[in-house]
């Protein structure tokens, strides 16, 4: 229920409030952005058919060095 | 997209883990991570390096009570269209089910999204549209956002949204289990930010942590419930920060408080909680179902409904045992001949249980 699948926003219709969102491997759907500001390009989570948030890359892209070096800090004496 | 994957990150924090020689046992209320655990064998590696992990309550469709299942099946059975997501449908009540009834010519319809229960009674003006909300806090503001943009007048929403946090509270009063720390919601927790989390470390002095769903996120989450506990501490961190701001999404809350307030309500296999549900307002009453059908729905208001013989699914929502523990589990109880919602819904920990644990491995 409270699955959420991450997907970029190719397409946005701001006056209606919905966007269409790529999920890969060819996959497309409409979804609901009322609960979101995004931007044309903008990775979110959809759930139940609603963005619930914008995924942030640059986090992203940061999150395993991140667990290293908390693990590396741990490690030193 | 982003790939979390790495086996040697993943392998190192494992040996932290088992170095530390603990002995712990962890609780998180999501499905989705009960789904990654056990998929990727983390539950046995966990268990390996002394630590065991329940689900909890942590399943929209199982904590939704006989009540409100016998609710919607006698709505449906007035001639009301009852819209809903696709596991509610198939989870027994004490007289029927959702999917039984429709074979019967009740009209049943599975929605991905509340908005296609809308644009159905849009469609279709002379029927009346029930849609059975369901879902945590990850969901309630969907319902909210819908409502704010009046529906048509045929539309109402039975109201079985539940919050997360009081129910937490509800596994520490109880006293029935021991925990070390929780596994907070990821996706819940986009919506609710780290706040609402924070008076169960003040209280209780419990460690938590905000977790995403790769295998090295509950890895991570895990570590650092760990490092909490080593150096005496009981805060809120964040593990998933790629997702979750800790304010939450101020947007989604604000929705929430204009539609809904909260209301004592019962979860399957708990008592009444305190402040754990949502109603709608009153400005909202007229898409109301309880409200709209309170004639037909007052015959059920002193009636309360026992779970199914046998069925240890509330024993499983309070953590207090695992699905193989149950003894109907893969007998009489199974996806095809469910007995409890723990065994029906994608997100019941008999489910996942069944679907990835070996044969086996059934008690004799």
């Amino acid at each position: 229920m409270c699955l959420a699948i991450p997907g970029k926003i190719i397409k946005l219709d701001k006056k209606r409030q919905t966007a269409i969102v790529d999920y890969g491997s060819g996959t497309k759907r409409n979804a609901n952005v009322s609960l979101v500001d995004v931007k044309l390009g903008d990775y979110v989570l959809v759930h139940a058919g609603f963005a619930i948030q914008t995924l942030d890359k640059k986090e992203a892209l940061e999150t395993l060095a991140l667990f290293r070096e908390m693990l590396s800090l741990q490690e030193a004496p | 997209m982003f790939s979390l994957r790495d086996r040697k990150l993943a392998a190192d924090i494992l040996t932290q883990i088992k170095k530390a020689e603990v002995h712990l046992k962890f609780m998180h209320v999501c499905g989705t991570h009960q789904d990654t655990l056990v998929k990727h064998g983390l539950d046995v590696l966990f268990q390996q390096a002394g630590i065991e992990i329940r689900q909890g309550p942590g399943c929209p469709v199982c904590v939704t009570t006989p009540k409100e299942i016998e609710e919607t099946l006698l709505l449906a059975k007035e001639g009301k269209t009852i819209a809903t997501f696709g596991d509610m449908i198939r989870v027994p009540g004490v007289t029927s089910s959702l999917q039984q009834i429709k074979t019967e010519g009740c009209d049943v319809r599975t929605v991905y999204s509340i908005e296609d229960a809308v644009l159905f009674a849009k469609k279709h003006p002379a029927k009346e549209v029930v849609f059975m909300a369901v879902g945590f806090e990850t969901t309630a503001p969907t319902t909210a956002s819908v409502l704010l943009r009046k529906p048509p007048l045929n539309f109402s929403v039975l109201c079985c949204h539940r919050l997360i946090p009081p129910a937490l509270q509800a596994i520490l009063d109880l006293g029935e289990i021991k925990l070390d720390g929780f596994i907070q919601p990821g996706h819940v927790s986009t919506i609710i930010g780290a706040q609402p989390y924070e008076f169960i470390s003040k209280k209780y002095h419990i460690p938590q942590v905000i977790a995403g769903f790769e295998p090295l996120d509950l890895l991570m989450g895990v570590w650092m419930l760990m490092r909490q506990i080593q150096q005496g501490r009981a805060v809120v961190e964040n593990e998933y920060s790629r997702a979750v701001d800790l304010q939450g999404n101020r947007k989604a809350q604000l929705v929430m408080k204009q539609v809904f307030e909260p209301m004592d309500v019962k979860w399957r296999g708990f008592p009444l909680l305190p402040r754990s549900g949502l109603r709608l307002k009153k400005k909202y009453s007229s898409y109301d179902a309880r409200l709209k059908y309170e004639g037909m729905l007052e015959r059920l208001a002193s009636e309360e409904f026992a779970e199914p013989v046998g069925c240890l699914c509330g024993d499983v929502l309070r953590g207090l045992i695992s699905s193989k523990e149950c003894p109907l589990f893969r007998h009489e109880c199974t996806p095809e001949t469910p007995v409890g919602p723990c065994m029906v819904s994608r997100e019941g920990n008999c489910h996942i249980e069944f679907l990835y644990s070996k044969k086996e491995s059934m008690p004799q």
